[in-house]
């Protein structure tokens, strides 16, 4: 796959939900999203917006009622359940607001987790956890349980976590929306960082504009419809 | 390797909700426990009955005269009455005798290598001014001694002489301790007082034994311990003024002797022709064999009971893992949600939750059995049984606590696989 090729090619996906029969609930109404790969993608709107539902979709953890969705190259509409746990796991990778790291289990285990699902050698995917830490500035940290580590340490964990399968598209989920100002910075600093030495495909999913505007590209989301797209500078501000 | 990491998951959560999961396997530990005691009393009690067969000698054949099976018949009312000229206190034409003895094994002379008689006297003080010691006296004839294996410290054992009324006896080295400050070889033509009944007998010392205590279980202490005090058969039936007749024989069959067959060959035979009259009493064999196998069928009938009383605390603890993993389900939703946005697939969120579930089981069926073990030693112990480890039952209860775990954990961990991650994600 070279550099410019669609990732994302999402088309009039609809999303209703059925509370009783004649109630119905359109929270989404026939969306088109593309992004190429090595492209950094802000999708902001405010709350209510769709902005969860349209991540759950893109992130193959939901489906859409209508449209179709086709992600690096596989047709996720035609997707069986386990077919979309390994699409989950190897072309994806999660940020959460609230981190979501397994409590209990060292920082290094958890950023293993994606990699012992994909069925990577102990011996091969410790090695590959260690580095990612490194490369968020975790090294020092890595047999600390999520306890003992702050919200920024946390994310970064994940950020590290979400590298582990070394997916196509990282999905961030108001990455910063949980940490103070000074964390925040530091965590975008990482994305931005990915997206220039690695050429990273992300797509984050914010409600912040000042954030946003660091982002290639910004898609506003109002009523469960895109209503602007407008360019970034692509880089955080000097 | 999935399967590992699930394994030191499972022990992590085990270890972090200490409390939680003891309580949770107090159930299985119970149930475990109990069955792993009981058996390793069991096999404790028929291992040693075993082990003393070989010693005492599993060709051995006990005759015994006992009560006959009452001839009774229900009346209208179902109330039971005996009928006919019956008693229950032995006269002399009920024992056995030297000629019934004698006919037998002449009738039988390929199988019956040799009689051990014995008449039992009943306990009592040898006495020597302010010495004393506990004894239990007991006539035995030559061939009985010679089958209770005694190691002689000093003297000698019976002579064809001394059988045939002397006053002279064998004594423990215990024996000696109390009343010759354990000088063994002094004890030797001694003559020792022993007060029976108000009445003094006395008996010259020929051989001093070595008393094992092993296999006993006495509370009283060496001194007080009462140790048996041979005298010869003949002197033993002259002291209580009868005729040799005996209630119990020991039959020594020969190697070729097939002993089950020969058992009731030879009881049809002395029921037929010396007992066919006598209203009360009949001869009944038993050897170590039938013993054993009757003791065998006692502790499988309590096994079974227990196991039945272990199969309801297994259960009530099943249903316990069951609900703790509903629990932890429920508690873990958001952790099962990140789970499979990460990739995990359902089945390997149902792995997961088995392993956990099969974990808890397996440790509480580990402290069961170790708990069962210690138990059932100290009880074996106790009772003065050799121990021995039950390993079937062990290996049993190892299968049957993972049973277990998979049978009561496979519900919460299917609901667990079959979440919804968006729904498992937003769960707070």
């Amino acid at each position: 796959m070279s550099k410019g090729d669609v990732i994302i090619d999402a088309r009039s996906i609809v999303k209703r939900y059925y509370i009783g029969h004649p109630n119905e609930l359109e929270i989404l109404h026939g969306i088109d999203l593309q992004v190429r790969e090595g492209e950094f993608v802000a999708i902001v709107g405010a709350s209510g917006s769709g902005k969860s539902t349209l991540m759950n979709i893109v992130g193959v953890l939901d489906k859409p009622t209508e449209g179709t969705y086709i992600l690096d190259g596989v047709d996720v509409m035609k997707a069986k359940d386990h077919e979309l746990s390994a699409i989950r796991n190897k072309k994806i990778g999660f940020v959460f607001q609230t981190y979501n790291l397994i409590s209990r289990t060292s920082a290094l285990k958890n950023v293993e987790l994606p990699m012992m699902y994909a069925g990577i050698r102990g011996s091969v995917r410790r090695k590959r956890a260690k580095e990612l830490m490194e490369m968020v500035g975790m090294g020092e940290r890595m047999y600390h349980t999520p306890d003992e580590l702050s919200g920024g340490q946390k994310q970064r964990v994940a950020i590290a976590r979400a590298m582990g399968n070394d997916p196509a598209l990282i999905l961030a989920d108001e990455p910063t929306g949980a940490l103070d100002s000074k964390t925040g910075r530091m965590v975008m600093d990482i994305f931005h960082r990915l997206h220039e030495e690695q050429g990273k495909t992300i797509v984050l999913i914010t409600h912040s504009p000042e954030l946003a505007e660091e982002c290639e590209r910004i898609l506003t989301l109002s009523d469960g419809m895109f209503i602007g797209e407008r360019r970034g500078t692509g880089h955080a501000p000097s | 390797m999935l399967l590992l990491e699930n394994i030191i998951l499972a022990l992590n959560g085990v270890r972090a909700n200490k409390m939680r999961s003891m309580l949770t396997m107090l159930g299985i530990i119970i149930g475990i426990a109990s069955v792993i005691a009981i058996m390793t009393v069991g096999q404790s009690m028929s291992g040693t009955m075993a082990d003393s067969m070989n010693s005492m000698g599993a060709s051995n054949i006990t005759l015994g005269v006992s009560q006959k099976s009452s001839s009774t018949e229900t009346t209208a009312g179902g109330m039971q009455f005996t009928w006919g000229p019956r008693k229950n206190t032995m006269s002399d034409a009920d024992y056995l005798t030297d000629d019934i003895l004698a006919d037998v094994k002449a009738k039988y002379p390929d199988n019956i290598t040799e009689y051990l008689l014995t008449e039992s006297i009943g306990s009592a003080q040898a006495l020597d001014g302010e010495l004393y010691a506990n004894i239990s006296i007991t006539g035995a004839n030559n061939e009985s001694i010679e089958n209770d294996d005694l190691t002689i410290l000093a003297g000698r054992t019976f002579t064809e002489k001394d059988q045939q009324g002397k006053k002279v006896c064998i004594v423990s080295d215990y024996l000696c301790n109390n009343m010759f400050n354990g000088d063994t070889s002094a004890a030797l033509g001694q003559t020792l007082s022993v007060m029976l009944n108000n009445v003094y007998y006395h008996y010259t010392i020929v051989g001093v034994y070595e008393y094992d205590d092993s296999g006993t279980f006495s509370s009283s202490s060496a001194e007080e311990t009462s140790t048996d005090f041979y005298i010869p058969l003949q002197t033993a039936f002259d002291q209580e003024h009868v005729d040799p007749r005996y209630s119990r024989v020991t039959v020594v069959t020969s190697n070729d002797t097939d002993v089950d067959a020969f058992m009731d060959q030879m009881e049809n035979y002395i029921n037929g022709r010396f007992y066919r009259n006598n209203e009360s009493f009949e001869v009944s064999c038993s050897s170590m064999t039938s013993m054993l196998e009757s003791l065998t069928e006692t502790m499988n009938t309590i096994s079974i009971a227990i196991s039945f009383i272990a199969g309801i605390s297994l259960l009530v603890g099943g249903i316990g893992v069951m609900n703790i993993m509903l629990v932890s389900i429920q508690e873990r939703t958001k952790e099962i949600g990140t789970r499979k946005a990460l990739g995990a697939t359902n089945a390997s969120i149902r792995t997961q939750f088995i392993v956990e579930s099969i974990v808890l089981c397996l440790v509480g069926g580990f402290i069961g059995i170790i708990l069962g073990i210690g138990i059932g030693y100290a009880a074996s112990k106790q009772m003065g049984y050799e121990a021995y480890p039950p390993v079937n039952a062990i290996i049993f209860s190892v299968a049957f606590s993972m049973a277990i775990g998979v049978f009561f954990g496979y519900y919460p961990a299917n609901k667990a696989a079959k979440m919804n991650p968006v729904d498992a994600l937003r769960y707070e």
